[in-house]
């Protein structure tokens, strides 16, 4: 049995003027420690389909099952990281990135312990009593990695994470991201509309169609490419074909 | 380079004394104004040329201000009134939020409530005086009560506002969590809504001064605008203007207190 069956998704949602079909037919499963990646034309329903994996929406119609049980909002299965940081302003990093821990009732000395521990280990020591106006970007979207990790989610939804960052960034942080998820071998699916993000994260990219959004395509990554770390793939020779085909794919996705 | 340096701290401190020469010149006119007023109304009354009757002079409210200091009447009024108007002004305040916080929770009511809202803020409360005065008796409670009936509803809407149009990718950050409607509201909504609820105090402040005063030209037997009506009633329009000041530099200081306090909540 797969460690995440998402079971023939439908979404439509529902204004008074429309009813706007998000999500049709949707069916996949991942395997324990997997990356997989979601490309898709803008509007086509990735933030949707994140949204119902991890329980925030309740979809119209199929079922997910983590380790074979519906995922539930209250148990901490799932992390969620969004394009940006979301870091509450008023709040210090420590009280953020303990935020996952207070609400569910797990906040204790080793919890805290933990949290802290991996704070300093992505690279933030010392800001704890800082606010996070006063941290840069990159800095602030680390610290969120961390409030989202604190609470040990067993799978993690990453929307955009790395979009409003400048590239050099964004280049660090994959690798940083790759490498902690490595280590705490956490399933993860990536949302992004870089190409390249996908092809050097995951090991399987799925590229959907919109309106409705279905899977298109599925794409496994080549052993050799999943080996390395997201900076290394990105400079070897098989990452050029790979993008080359993915990219005509999704050209021809692209309404023009 | 260092030469560069020099001239850039040189321009800098020339345009520090600009600032500060600039602001001296403001300080300059705001106090001509003030002599040129205080001084012409009492040039003017002197000479007959305004009916002192009527509109006093500054001398005549200065003695008048000096003798009532001394037998402390003024005290005395000063009190009740400072008291229901801060009294006022908080109830006014908590109760807008604490209905602004019912409506966030249940969107039903907050539907349902929506167009009385419309007509209450609309309605002039003050009008609702002889009203409250009857059912709650002549004294502090009616007069507290108008004070903070004046600001309930505009608190309420205002702080509804801001409640609804918090970002909802916080919240969602906290549903991820498993958090409760209770523990978004404390964690995200109202944290993220004290900005406008400090703004909302400030113009409160000004509200609850005129419920107040109308509230005791209605009813009491004290406070400051009981000397009001009471200084039109025996046409002694010296105590109407005392009082006048009175409350214009104590709403001023409890507006700069609100200020205060909104820099310092800012600022963290
Ligand atoms: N709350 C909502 N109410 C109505 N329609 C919605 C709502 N949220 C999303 N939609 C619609 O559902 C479709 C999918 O939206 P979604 O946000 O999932 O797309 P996306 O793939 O994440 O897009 P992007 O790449 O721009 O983030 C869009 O057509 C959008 O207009
Ligand atoms: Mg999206």
């Amino acid at each position: 049995m797969s460690f995440l069956q998402v079971q023939d998704i439908h979404h439509t949602y529902f204004t008074k003027a429309t009813a706007t079909t998000a999500l049709s037919n949707i069916s996949f499963t991942v395997e324990e420690g997997e990356f997989v990646s979601l490309l898709g034309p803008s509007g086509c329903g990735k933030t949707t389909l994140l949204s119902i994996i991890s329980s925030l929406l309740k979809p119209t119609q199929g079922e997910i099952l983590l380790q074979g049980k519906p995922v539930s909002p209250s148990k901490n299965d799932v992390g969620y990281m969004l394009q940006q940081d979301y870091l509450f302003p008023w709040k210090t990093i420590e009280e953020n990135i303990l935020l996952g821990l207070k609400l569910s009732n797990q906040l204790n000395d080793k919890t805290k312990a933990a949290a802290l521990q991996l704070l300093q280990q992505i690279g933030l020591a010392g800001v704890e009593k800082q606010l996070p106006k006063q941290l840069s970007g990159g800095m602030r979207q680390r610290a969120a990695l961390v409030r989202t990790l604190s609470t040990e989610p067993k799978l993690l939804m990453l929307d955009e994470p790395f979009s409003a960052l400048d590239y050099q960034t964004k280049l660090k942080l994959e690798d940083l991201v790759s490498q902690t998820l490595d280590e705490y071998s956490k399933t993860a699916i990536l949302v992004t509309h870089d190409i390249g993000e996908a092809i050097a994260m995951s090991d399987r990219v799925f590229l959907l169609s919109s309106k409705p959004g279905r899977i298109y395509k599925i794409f496994e990554m080549p052993e050799e490419l999943r080996k390395l770390s997201p900076f290394e793939a990105r400079n070897h020779e098989a990452y050029q074909t790979i993008f080359q085909t993915i990219w005509k794919e999704l050209e021809s996705l692209e309404p023009r | 380079m260092n030469q560069d340096k020099k001239q850039v701290e040189l321009l800098h401190k020339n345009y520090l004394n600009s600032l500060k020469i600039e602001k001296r010149w403001v300080r300059f006119y705001q106090a001509i104004i003030f002599i040129v007023f205080f001084s012409g109304w009492e040039i003017l009354s002197r000479n007959q040329w305004i009916d002192p009757l009527i509109f006093s002079s500054p001398s005549k409210i200065w003695n008048l201000l000096l003798s009532k200091i001394q037998d402390g009447s003024l005290m005395t009024d000063l009190g009740v009134t400072l008291t229901e108007t801060i009294l006022g002004f908080l109830l006014g305040t908590l109760a807008g939020t604490i209905l602004a916080a019912i409506l966030w929770w249940s969107p039903m009511l907050s539907k349902i409530f929506d167009p009385y809202l419309v007509i209450l803020n609309a309605m002039p409360k003050v009008a609702l005086g002889p009203v409250l005065i009857v059912a709650l008796t002549p004294g502090y409670p009616s007069i507290i009560t108008m004070g903070a009936i004046i600001s309930v509803i505009i608190t309420t809407i205002v702080v509804y506002t801001s409640f609804k149009e918090v970002d909802p990718n916080y919240l969602k950050v906290l549903q991820t969590f498993g958090a409760t409607r209770f523990q978004c509201f404390k964690e995200a909504i109202l944290p993220a809504s004290f900005p406008t609820i400090i703004s909302a105090l400030k113009v409160n402040v000004g509200l609850s001064w005129v419920g107040v005063i109308v509230g005791e030209f209605l009813v009491s037997s004290k406070g400051l605008g009981y000397m009001i009506i009471y200084g039109f009633q025996v046409f002694n329009f010296t105590l109407v203007f005392l009082s006048l000041l009175v409350i214009a530099v104590f709403a001023t200081i409890m507006y700069q207190l609100v200020d205060l306090l909104e820099k310092k909540l800012i600022k963290e």
